[in-house]
């Protein structure tokens, strides 16, 4: 950091956000927390960064966020596309705190669209970029409604979504932001992860999700019940492309399919930059 | 006679501001009856029968309803989940306008089984089953379950609306003119249908419509409105055969006859 940059840094607090306005983000992250996967209303703030690029999730990090912590970013399962450039550059300049890519290195995980490979522990958050909050928006658009709904426990709703995929395709094709309940009460959006991921929302580390633009803010604590929601005869299926990965040769990781020519070339990789790495790193030392 | 009335409803009253909705309106529905409201437009009958399914709070009064468990219980001073939760077991609410009864962009299928997931049925085969037989009973092609109810007619929308509803098995049903919008041979086909389901099911059932043949039809029971007043009740055929009151009168001779 240049002298010049560091002086600019002085006139904002510790990771951007003014002491009030963490402390009012924190009493929510209390909330959701005491009350898993109930959506907590806060005065979102605007962030220096369009809406839909985690202003949500850049305001929980900022609020947990202390000195000593260390930061990965995820955008899409990598550690280098623009986004997580962006937001670990950020946190750097107004925080001054460490960066990693390394999964097992971090004390704070923000992503977007992916929970990482390599399972968390009790030292770890993981914080979610949340686009929509509410998992039945598109059943039923009323606000007032939905949340009426919540507070009742009608989720019949959810099943009916359900019910039209396996009547439309003969299987739920729900791939990504596919619904769950929460330790036997909430239905919550887990944010748009593929539901390959859906199984790792039961977890050691504390997961706070954050909807900037929506201004709503809920959490999973550590050890919650989190279950998939399905049919009896339809069960929930965590699927992935089935190959292995092209680079690490991992058959568990969920791929991304990469278009390599325009002759109908294409290759699967890990998602999970981090792990497909490391799974290489220690392949060469082996050899 | 010693039976419990499934709905007793007591000194009903709703205003709008100064305006009165409906006023002072009481009667009992004993279990597998009929009973029609009629009465031109505005005489509070669509306000009366809003106010009784919960979907309006009345100013004044009470509405016992005999339920499955408990017996009679007023359902104005019930919590909000009891209530919704009688809305979409024991109850039925058939809408004039099936749009506001059907989700425009659920399939078929999907509209009669949404209350059986309501109330936990988990099993997709069985939902199936289920929508299938009551499309069936309402007289709608198989074949046409899994597409939108905006590609039916006007009279197939209402069918489904009613196998949407009483999928769940209810005891009372409110209807709130099921036959208007309909042309006439449709509505005769729909009365038909209503009227076996009705006697089978043994189903309770308050009927409002300005349609005197739909009650002569389908109610034991008349319940005559204007101005939101009750002004004359009895069996069907005595209030429309005798009609007492001047207003029933006047309604029961504007009847065109063909």
């Amino acid at each position: 950091m240049t002298a010049q940059a560091a002086a600019a840094m002085d006139d904002y607090n510790f990771a951007y956000l003014d002491e009030q306005t963490k402390r009012m983000i924190r009493r929510a992250i209390l909330k959701g927390l005491a009350v898993p996967g109930y959506q907590v209303p806060f005065a979102s703030r605007e962030m220096p960064m369009p809406y839909g690029w985690g202003t949500g999730g850049v305001q929980v990090s900022a609020a947990v966020m202390t000195p000593d912590d260390t930061i990965k970013v995820i955008d899409q399962g990598a550690d280098d596309t623009t986004n997580a450039v962006s937001i670990r550059k950020f946190f750097e300049r107004t925080a001054d705190i460490d960066v990693t890519e390394r999964t097992s290195e971090a004390t704070i995980i923000q992503t977007r669209h992916r929970i990482p490979e390599e399972l968390l522990n009790e030292d770890q958050i993981l914080v979610y970029q949340v686009p929509i909050p509410e998992p039945m928006r598109f059943i039923e658009p009323r606000e007032t409604e939905t949340r009426k709904m919540h507070a009742l426990e009608e989720y019949g709703l959810m099943h009916v979504r359900l019910y039209e995929n396996i009547a439309k395709h003969g299987a739920i094709t729900t791939a990504y932001a596919y619904p769950v309940k929460v330790e036997d009460r909430y239905v919550m959006d887990p944010s748009p992860i593929p539901k390959f991921d859906n199984p790792k929302l039961e977890s050691e580390a504390i997961q706070i999700f954050g909807a900037g633009r929506e201004q709503r803010i809920y959490a999973v604590p550590p050890y919650t019940k989190v279950v998939s929601l399905d049919f009896d005869d339809y069960p929930f299926d965590p699927s992935k492309a089935n190959h292995p990965c092209a680079l690490c040769g991992s058959v568990t990781s969920y791929l991304d399919e990469v278009i390599v020519d325009d002759k109908g070339g294409r290759m699967f990789v890990c998602s999970d930059t981090d792990y497909c790495a490391s799974r290489i790193r220690r392949q060469e030392q082996a050899a | 006679m010693s039976v419990t009335p499934l709905l007793d409803v007591q000194h009903l009253t709703k205003r709008y501001g100064t305006r009165i909705g409906c006023s002072d309106v009481s009667f009992k529905l004993y279990p597998g009856e009929v009973m029609g409201v009629v009465g031109e437009s505005g005489s509070g009958k669509s306000t009366l029968l809003n106010c009784l399914a919960g979907h309006l709070p009345p100013d004044e009064g009470r509405i016992l309803f005999d339920t499955r468990t408990e017996g009679p219980r007023d359902t104005l001073t019930m919590s909000e989940p009891e209530r919704r939760m009688l809305g979409r077991t024991d109850w039925a609410f058939v809408h004039q306008n099936p749009r506001d009864g059907l989700r425009m962009r659920v399939s078929a299928g999907g509209n009669v089984g949404e209350r059986l997931m309501a109330v936990g049925a988990r099993h997709y085969g069985n939902i199936r089953n289920a929508a299938e037989d009551w499309l069936e009973r309402v007289e709608i092609d198989t074949d046409r379950m899994d597409d939108r109810p905006a590609q039916f007619s006007g009279g197939m929308q209402q069918r489904l609306q009613i196998a949407r509803n009483l999928v769940s098995g209810p005891r009372l049903v409110f209807m709130d003119e099921p036959t208007g919008g309909l042309d006439v041979s449709v509505q005769a086909r729909l009365l038909d249908l209503l009227r076996g389901l009705v006697r089978k099911m043994g189903l309770s059932a308050i009927i409002v419509t300005h349609d005197l043949a739909v009650v002569r039809l389908l109610a034991d029971r008349l319940m005559v409105m204007k101005s939101g007043d009750v002004v004359e009740t009895g069996l069907t055929d005595q209030v429309l055969d005798d009609p007492q009151h001047a207003y029933t009168q006047l309604l029961v001779s504007s009847v065109l006859q063909v």
